[in-house]
């Protein structure tokens, strides 16, 4: 049952990282002139919408977090309504956080807001597919030692690992190598996006390797 | 010998400000100045009088130009191969021709390092060489004071013309008749620079009406930072540039007439390594061609075998003899005699007398002992000589004789000259490497000490046995002394260079060594120790116990990240930013660490209680509550875990939460009032905004506003006689403000006259004064009466809001906000965070430590000597006064910093209910954080010293980083006085 768990969500990951490098050369066919640093922006818009996507097919398609009870349709729209508001105040929470880290407040809004997209879509997204409108039981995965599942360890460290990226991602900018990465937010969407791909790939593994420790307890 | 953790970090810091001084004593050499140039007008010296009555030389003036016009081309980066090695022939034919046949003489100018332009120009114009001292000497001021050939010639009515690098119209502000300067900006432009030279030339032939034409090409430059020198591209250059080269040495020709010859200059002003780029000392970088041409010098009959080796300092000189000039005062250069070599013997020996004259004033002016110096004692015998060579000539003897004769003075002279200058540019051109050697091992030794007692100082007893009598009486510590001071008795006696350390007396440098060797000792018994204590299985859990918290995480990161980014020049430049980020870094985890208190405890309440009982009664491991970290505990334990169910109620919970953000969001205001570092600091910033004069009123209302919020802040602590000086203080601040007439007050529109505002800036001090003697009369109170700690926080307080008041005095208007948002962030943090939180005192202290430095950047400050604030040192002084100019420049720079760290204090003093220990924690903790950056980068220093940034980035930082060593000793002086009473308490 665990393996075979635990083999779901490394699919699920590869798959995930596979979207990111599908965003990042497909459209180069469909396109012209497209590039990463070229047009950033489209990269941006592209990126977000496949990660965006793909989570939410896996997530229809895995359940990972079997509710028990059926619910209306109208409880489900509901719910789905309160993920948009949910996911769009998380855009612009970290669009806010962005520009308190130095971001220019009216200059290049474009590109932090996108910025702020992937970011969310990194992050919050995928805890609104796990976890749902639920608060608490985000603070409560996002405390130490308080996931309940592999699917719950796979999410803490993606996205701490998403985080960490654009954070170093911010490093390269105030050196004076004059390079088309080193421009806002070329550096820090890809160092988020890095982030996110190593996350993906080192949740699976380091679930494996410390599978004996790992005791989920139920609620 | 028991030391209290606080009394040893502070003797450290001495210590270490000691190592400092020697490092920075060492690293920047005094350079070799004479009296400014405004009074460097002295007559030029006649003739040496022959000897013997009646006669009488006749030569007192200067001697007159040699040359009519003068070109000099300066090709940036031109290495000497380009021109006398296998590139010139294939690409410069008309200059190869000119030097092998022509009438000509080439040399081989040597730069001495940095080789950067800037210093370059300044050493070929002035003959001196341009250490970084003097860049702090003329702060703010980018033009050229010293003594210079180009303002000699311009006060000797010679017109000058300048098109090039635009340096020099910096350098050389109101200087030129003309000119035309381009920026060295885009390095990827390699045939624009030039041509923006070359188009003004034909023109500029053609016409009379100039004495001097200074041409400054910048392409090759550019193409040698960007390909190297063999890339393809330098060989059309050099072709462009012999083009130009004969173009101006036909037109010169044919303008020629019978008075006076024209001559032309080539010179380069360093050259390059051999991947493109210079700064350094390697070969490429500092041996340059210098060609003289001209038609008054003897045509050449076979080709010279090898250019001869001069100074670059030496074309000054030689100009101002050519055009007749006095040699500048600070100029080391040696007159380059064939130059000179077809006048009469009379004549050059006039011109090396001039040039023996004028190095040996500089010589008197600059060392006490210059009678001894080799070279003065030559210059003196051949002055002789050439009185007697005189007396012969005036008696009409024209024989071969006399011609021999002159010939041997002129030897004598010139090896004068040569040792003279030798002895002069020794004192500058190099850095001081014993001095720094053995202020950067001092300073190791004080941080490898520190760190090894760090487990010790931060114990709950804060103190521990400093073993001083067995290293003192260790054989190895008698070694040691001995060793050393061979060493520096070897040193000194073989260095040729002069060195600080051994211009010292045999005591201090004695001194010194045992010193060195008993930090030794203390480093190698304390390691001993450790090695013990490790061997010995440890007696209780506890040590090993050692739970990282996120803070924790983030401090250590932060801190080996900031040390490890000082390698790099842009992090240099842009330190600002690094402080920002960790400081906003730090808010968030501060909001999650609030978010997981108020949120996450109630669920495991029981749980926790029992640890907390835990905690108290055996100490353990705190970490069996799953669904908590509690931050770590680290040392005071009784600190962390007591009970979260009083942890906070109602609005104060949220307010609590909100506290994060509202820092950040000042944090985020403060960065948008003052742009700094290199570049970003053009983008338009809201100070600029406010302090332009149409803004007046908005700066007079953001001025009142922030004054009032400074006393509402501060006064709540304070008792009724400062609150009401603070009031009177602040609006003294107010009219001083308005009487410089940076603010208007709302009833006066019409142009008042602007005075100093002495009276007002005075009136304040006497607050400010009185305001501290009030809090320091608390402070002995307490200390000598009662140990009671409300009059003691009463009194530090007391202190604190002085020097806000001295603060808010000194910064300009438009920074007021900066000091409202330092201790509104102070206010915040201390009620919603730490006390709630109840982090340890090291923690608060590295916090503490980091808002100081991101407040040294909001205020406006960066890592260049430009942005210090000279202003501040004026304020209700009539006239410039040195000491307390630049005390209060140093507190207006620092204050940031300085007021943080005081504020620290008082946080700990306040806290000394909860942890006896804390100030003296503190104390170490501020010493620590100080010392690590500092020993990290003066090897970092040490070992780029040759770096292209060394003086434009390196070096101001360097200085930064030596006056904040020696305030925060200070600082932490201040902190062991104030830890003094309850030192005893603690004991039992």
């Amino acid at each position: 049952m665990r393996e075979a768990e635990v083999r779901r969500l490394l699919a699920a990951n590869l798959l995930c990282a596979l979207a990111v490098v599908l965003a990042t050369l497909g459209p180069a066919f469909l396109l012209d002139g497209f590039s990463v640093l070229g047009t950033h922006l489209t990269w941006l818009c592209v990126c977000s919408v496949c990660v965006a996507t793909l989570n939410i097919v896996l997530h229809l398609v895995l359940k990972p977090n079997q509710s028990p009870k059926r619910r209306s349709f109208g409880h489900k729209i509901s719910r789905f309504l309160k993920c948009c508001i949910y996911f769009f105040m998380s855009c612009i929470l970290f669009h806010a956080i962005i520009v308190l880290y130095g971001a220019p407040l009216i200059e290049l809004v474009t590109e932090t807001f996108l910025f702020a997209v992937l970011l969310s879509t990194f992050t919050t997204l995928q805890c609104l597919c796990l976890l749902g409108p639920n608060i608490q039981a985000w603070i409560r995965v996002f405390s130490k030692n308080g996931a309940m599942s592999i699917w719950e360890s796979s999410l803490q460290i993606t996205s701490v690992c998403s985080i960490l990226g654009a954070w170093f991602g911010a490093f390269p900018i105030p050196l004076d190598w004059d390079r088309p990465w080193q421009v806002w937010p070329i550096s820090c969407s890809l160092g988020a996006t890095f982030g996110y791909m190593a996350g993906l790939i080192i949740a699976p593994l380091w679930i494996h390797w410390n599978r004996k420790q790992l005791t989920y307890k139920s609620r | 010998m028991r030391l209290r953790s606080g009394v040893f970090a502070s003797s450290c810091l001495l210590v270490q400000a000691l190592g400092v001084a020697l490092f920075l004593r060492g690293f920047f050499p005094v350079p070799v100045r004479s009296v400014p140039r405004r009074e460097a007008r002295a007559d030029p010296p006649a003739e040496p009088a022959p000897p013997g009555p009646g006669m009488v030389s006749n030569w007192t003036k200067i001697p007159p130009p040699l040359f009519k016009k003068v070109v000099i081309v300066l090709i940036d980066a031109l290495r000497d191969d380009f021109v006398f090695g296998p590139k010139g022939k294939q690409f410069m034919p008309y200059t190869t021709q000119v030097v092998e046949k022509g009438t000509s003489y080439s040399f081989i100018a040597e730069a001495k390092p940095p080789t950067v332009t800037m210093p370059r120009i300044k050493a070929l114009m002035t003959g001196s060489i341009p250490g970084f001292i003097d860049v702090v000497v003329n702060l703010n001021s980018p033009a050229l004071l010293d003594d210079n050939l180009i303002w000699q010639a311009k006060t000797a009515g010679k017109r000058i013309i300048f098109y090039g690098d635009d340096t020099w119209v910096k350098l050389f502000p109101k200087h030129f008749v003309e000119y035309d300067g381009t920026t060295s900006f885009f390095v990827s432009d390699f045939t624009e620079v030039d041509d923006n030279v070359t188009r003004h030339l034909d023109r500029v032939l053609k016409r009379e009406d100039w004495d001097l034409l200074i041409l400054h090409y910048l392409g090759l430059d550019h193409i040698g930072h960007m390909t190297g020198p063999n890339s393809p591209l330098v060989g059309p250059k050099l072709r462009e540039m012999d083009n130009i080269l004969k173009k101006i040495h036909i037109s010169l020709i044919s303008k020629e007439e019978a008075s006076l010859p024209n001559l032309l200059v080539v010179c380069g002003d360093h050259g390059m390594s051999e991947t493109g780029s210079h700064g350094g000392s390697s070969e490429g970088e500092v041996h340059t061609p210098l060609l003289f041409i001209s038609s008054a010098f003897g045509k050449r009959s076979a080709p010279p075998a090898q250019p001869e080796h001069v100074q670059q300092t030496d074309l000054a000189s030689t100009l101002a003899i050519g055009l007749g000039l006095p040699i500048s005062r600070n100029s080391v250069g040696n007159l380059i005699l064939p130059v000179v070599g077809g006048k009469t013997m009379r004549e050059q020996l006039r011109f090396v007398h001039l040039n023996g004259f004028q190095l040996s004033r500089l010589l008197q002016e600059n060392t006490p002992a210059y009678e001894k110096d080799p070279g003065y004692e030559h210059f003196k015998i051949a002055e002789k000589s050439h009185g007697n060579w005189i007396k012969l000539y005036l008696e009409g003897n024209n024989s071969e004789i006399l011609l021999n004769l002159g010939k041997k003075v002129l030897k004598q002279y010139l090896e004068a000259l040569k040792t003279l200058s030798s002895s002069l540019s020794r004192q500058v051109a190099q850095y001081d490497m014993y001095s720094m050697m053995v202020g950067t091992v001092i300073i190791m030794e004080v941080l490898i000490l520190l760190l090894l007692s760090v487990p010790k100082a931060l114990s709950k007893r804060a103190e521990f046995e400093v073993p001083l009598s067995p290293p003192l009486f260790s054989l190895l510590f008698y070694l040691m002394c001995l060793m050393l001071c061979a060493v520096h008795v070897i040193v000194c006696t073989s260095a040729e260079s002069l060195c600080y350390f051994c211009s010292m007396s045999w005591l201090t440098a004695v001194g010194v060594m045992m010193l060195i060797s008993a930090l030794m000792c203390g480093i190698l018994s304390a390691v001993a120790k450790i090695l013990e204590n490790y061997r010995l299985p440890p007696k209780n859990p506890v040590a090993s116990s050692y739970s990282w918290s996120e803070i924790d995480v983030l401090i250590l990161a932060g801190t080996i990240g900031h040390v490890l980014s000082l390698g790099a020049s842009s992090f240099i430049e842009e330190e600002h930013q690094t402080w920002y980020f960790l400081i906003n870094t730090l808010c968030l985890v501060l909001c999650q660490e609030l978010c997981r208190n108020n949120f996450l405890l109630k669920e495991c309440d029981p749980q926790h209680s029992t640890n907390v009982k835990q905690n108290f009664d055996s100490i353990e491991e705190s970490s069996e509550c799953k669904n908590i970290d509690i931050p770590a505990a680290s040392n005071s334990k009784l600190g962390k875990a007591t009970s979260s169910s009083e942890f906070m109620k109602g609005s104060d919970k949220w307010i609590s939460l909100a506290t994060p953000w509202i820092i950040l969001i000042c944090c985020r205001l403060l960065r948008s009032l003052n742009q700094t570092g290199v570049q970003w600091a053009h983008r338009p910033d809201f100070g600029h905004w406010l302090t332009s004069f149409e803004h007046k009123s908005e700066l007079s209302f953001l001025a009142a506003v922030s004054l009032l919020m400074i006393f509402v802040l501060v006064q709540r602590r304070c008792s009724l006689v400062s609150k009401i000086a603070m009031a009177l203080g602040l609006l003294g601040v107010y009219s001083y403000r308005s009487a410089i007439g940076n603010v208007t007050f709302p009833w006066q529109h019409g142009g008042k006259d602007i005075s100093k505002g002495i009276t007002e800036a005075r009136f304040v001090y006497v607050f400010v004064l009185g305001i501290v003697f009030t809090g320091t009369k608390d402070l002995l109170k307490s200390q000598v009466i009662s140990a009671d700690s409300s009059t003691k926080s009463t009194g530090l307080w007391e202190v604190y809001s002085g020097l806000v008041l001295l603060a808010a005095l000194l910064f300009r208007p438009h920074n007021l906000p900066v000091l409202v948002f330092c201790l509104l962030i102070q206010t915040m943090m201390t009620k919603y965070i730490w006390i709630p939180l109840k982090f340890d005192a090291a923690q608060i202290t590295i916090m503490h430590y980091w808002f100081g430095q991101a407040f040294f950047y909001f205020q406006g400050n960066s890592n260049g000597i430009a942005t210090v604030d000279i202003s501040a040192g004026f304020v209700g002084l009539d006239s410039y006064v040195e000491i307390p100019a630049i005390f209060l420049t140093a507190f207006a720079t620092y204050a940031g910093p300085f007021l943080w760290a005081v504020h620290l204090l008082c946080y700990l003093s306040s806290e000394v209910r909860r942890n006896s220990a804390a100030v003296g924690h503190g104390c170490f903790c501020y010493a620590l954080m100080r010392s690590i950056p500092v020993a990290i980068y003066v090897v970092l220093v040490t070992g780029l010293r040759y770096h292209l940034f060394i003086w434009s980035v390196f070096s101001p930082k360097l200085l930064y980083e030596g006056v904040h060593v020696f305030i925060t000793a200070a600082v932490c002086l201040f902190f062991t006085t104030m830890d003094q009473n309850h030192s005893y308490k603690v004991q039992d």
